[in-house]
This record gives structure tokens, C-alpha cells and sequence, in this order.
């Protein structure tokens, strides 16, 4: 059987895909990031799924059925005839775990908006990032009326290293949010290959 | 280039000080409570890696004959890139499929697949896995791991030009 990479017949290149996920609580921004950057509306794509679940407090341990939708939203930018880069924001519910595995596998990096609101609905996506090694910036997205922390204040609260930059950042803003992935693009690079780093 | 340093201290006072307009015995923010805390949720709450998708799902879609991933093939991931063969042969195929066919003429990846046709991921898969078997789409495998140097050097110009 002929492999679905066969070149039998000259074929145009398939472009390759690299992505970026967008991480945070729950409206945190991340679609509004997306939206910012995106050359195309935000698209949304969606997982359905039964799954076979326990009730917490039932020992007799009766299985319940629940139906649930998971939503991604992403957002597409064409870097040249040969990249694509595809912006995913992660599922609202954090129970959504295997989705950020499938997200994670393979992304280049991660930007965790930190919402000063409430920052401790952050720490999982830090949390994850952290274990599963992908790079990522903390971008404090502030809305109007939260208090203002400084920088050692987030990175103390979300206990992310000296290298990890944290930016603050608008994410209706097109030009905060191009800075912020160029800070994150900027660090991946770093990471991969200290000497080069200015 | 500015620094992130700078950024923070254009709209905060120096060290120690709490930024204007904060009250003097500035408190610590109440949300401090350190991550890795029992009440943190994620995967630090005991919740493994992979767990979720371990269990049995069971997806009410007849269009795949009840399969929930692709029989054989390359893993598709959401941003592997799908593209229609040029020589597509004429033949039956399911509405869904035949969708696919003319959506991927020019190359588009499987969550853009799943989202412009409104088809769930698990069932755009198992859709593609066929198509893939039959020929009528080639794909290009997607990177597990960190893409290259110049890879990601043209990904930040990319964005800078933006
Ligand atoms: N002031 C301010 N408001 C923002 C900013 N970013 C987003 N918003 C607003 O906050 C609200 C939520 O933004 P979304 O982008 O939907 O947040 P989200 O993270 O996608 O939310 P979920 O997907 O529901 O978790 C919207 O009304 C945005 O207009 C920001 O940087 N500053
Ligand atoms: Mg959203």
C-alpha cells in the first residue's frame, strides 16, 4: 500500500504547522489575544465526547454518563509559503486535561495571561508548562480597576523562574500582543541555544 | 528594546515602595498562596497526565461506523496540515468526506478541517484516516518536538512583520 507521503507525481509541498498555545483562566483573554493577531476570525473547533464518570460521594460507585463539549478556540498566521502558525487557546474548564496534552505536543511555546484579578486561575496552566517542559511567558493582561502588582509580586505568586519573562500586556491591543509573542518566539530561541543569547 | 523590567517600571515606584495611589501598609496580594497548594487544580492535583482521555468515550457519530480514531495511518494531530491529491479519483464517497475532499484543495489543518465544516475533531480523524488510506489526501507530518532554529527564527520575523 502507497504511503500518504508517496511522491508518485510531482505534488505542491504541504506547508508545515507550528503552534502557540494561549493559556489562562477563565476570561483571561485568550480569545481576544487570538482575535488580535489572527488573519482570520478566531475559528472554534469542538471535541464531543460521553465519558463514564463516578459521583465524588458515591462509594456504591455507580456509573453516571455525561455528555460534554470541549471548545478550542484558534486563530491562524501565515509566516511565509512554507510556516503556518496557528494560535490555540485552551479550553475554559481546566478538568479538560487530555485536550492540553494534545495541545502541548509539539508547540513551540506557551503564553499564560495572568489576570491580576484572580492570578491563582493561572497556576495550573504554569503548573503544566512547567512539567511537560514547554517554554512559556507570563503576560499580565490588566483590566481596568485591578490592583497594580509588580513584576517580583507575579513572580513570586506564580513562582516561575528568573528566566521566565513576564510582560504586561493588552490583549485587545494588536501591537501588545505582537510584543508579547515575540518576547515568548525570543525565549524559546534563548532556551535553544544559550550562547547566541544577547 | 525595552525590557521587561522597564515596562513593569514605567507604572510602578522603586523597590520596596508600593506603586501611587496604593495604600501605605500595602498588604500582600491576597491571591499569594504559592502554586503547588492543595487547592492549585491540575495536574499537581493528582489529576496524571492523560488520565482524562483514558476512560471510554463513546461518541454518538454514525458517519465514522462507530470508530473513534483512525484504523491505521499517520497520527493526525489538530495542526497537521491536509491536502487533497491532484489526481483525486473519481469515486463514492460520504457526504462528510466528499466535504473534506473540496475543502482541502488548498492545504488547511484538521482543526481547521473540524471547525469549518462543523465536524468534531474524533470524527474529522477517523474521516481523514480513510481518505488517507484511499489516497485522496496526503498530509505532512507534524513536529513532536521543538522545530528548528531557522524554523523558529523566521516564526519571530514572521510576527514582527505582522
Ligand atoms: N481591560 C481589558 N479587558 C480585556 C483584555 N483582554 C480581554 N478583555 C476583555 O475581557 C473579556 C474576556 O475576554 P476573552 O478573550 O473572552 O477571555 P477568554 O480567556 O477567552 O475567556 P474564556 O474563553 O471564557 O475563558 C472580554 O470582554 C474582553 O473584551 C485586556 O487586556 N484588558
Ligand atoms: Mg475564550
Amino acid at each position: 500500500m502507497a504511503s500518504a507521503d508517496s511522491e508518485t507525481r510531482p505534488q505542491e509541498a504541504i506547508p508545515q504547522a507550528v503552534k502557540i498555545i494561549i493559556a489562562g483562566g477563565f476570561g483571561a483573554g485568550k480569545t481576544t489575544l487570538v482575535a488580535s493577531v489572527s488573519e482570520i476570525t478566531p475559528l472554534s473547533t469542538e471535541e464531543v465526547m460521553t465519558e463514564a464518570s463516578y459521583g465524588v460521594d458515591d462509594i456504591g460507585g455507580v456509573e453516571h454518563k455525561t455528555t460534554t463539549t470541549v471548545a478550542l478556540d484558534f486563530g491562524r498566521i501565515t509566516i511565509n509559503h512554507d510556516i503556518v502558525l496557528y494560535l490555540f487557546g485552551t479550553p475554559g474548564q481546566n478538568r479538560f486535561w487530555f485536550m492540553w496534552d494534545e495541545l502541548a505536543e509539539g508547540a513551540l511555546g506557551a503564553v499564560v495571561l495572568a489576570d491580576t484579578r484572580r492570578l491563582d486561575t493561572c497556576f495550573h496552566a504554569v503548573d503544566f508548562f512547567e512539567r511537560r517542559g514547554v517554554p512559556f511567558v507570563v503576560a499580565v493582561n490588566r483590566f481596568e480597576g485591578s490592583t497594580v502588582y509588580r513584576e517580583e509580586e507575579v513572580r513570586e505568586a506564580l513562582d516561575v523562574s528568573a528566566e521566565v519573562p513576564i510582560v504586561l500586556a493588552d490583549a485587545r491591543e494588536r501591537e501588545s500582543c505582537k510584543e508579547v509573542l515575540v518576547e515568548l518566539v525570543t525565549h524559546v530561541i534563548r532556551g535553544r541555544d544559550p550562547v547566541m543569547s544577547g | 528594546m525595552n525590557t521587561s523590567d522597564e515596562r513593569y517600571g514605567a507604572r510602578t515606584s522603586g523597590p520596596g515602595d508600593g506603586p501611587a495611589g496604593r495604600s501605605p501598609g500595602h498588604q500582600p496580594p491576597p491571591w499569594y498562596r504559592g502554586r503547588g497548594h492543595p487547592t492549585s487544580e491540575g495536574p499537581s492535583a493528582g489529576v496524571a497526565l492523560g488520565d482524562a482521555p483514558a476512560g471510554p468515550l463513546v461518541r454518538p457519530y454514525t458517519m465514522t461506523r462507530g470508530r473513534t480514531r483512525p484504523s491505521t495511518g499517520p497520527r493526525l494531530d489538530l495542526v497537521t496540515i491536509v491536502v487533497t491529491a491532484r489526481d483525486l479519483k473519481e469515486r463514492d464517497r460520504e457526504p462528510e468526506q466528499e466535504a473534506i475532499v473540496r475543502l482541502c484543495h488548498r492545504p488547511i489543518s484538521v482543526a481547521e478541517i473540524s471547525a469549518r465544516l462543523d465536524i468534531p475533531l474524533t470524527v474529522v480523524r477517523v474521516l481523514l484516516g480513510d481518505l488517507l488510506a484511499d489516497g485522496d489526501v496526503r498530509t505532512r507530518a507534524t513536529m513532536t518536538q521543538l522545530p528548528e532554529k531557522k524554523v523558529l527564527q523566521a516564526v519571530l520575523d514572521g510576527i514582527r512583520r505582522l
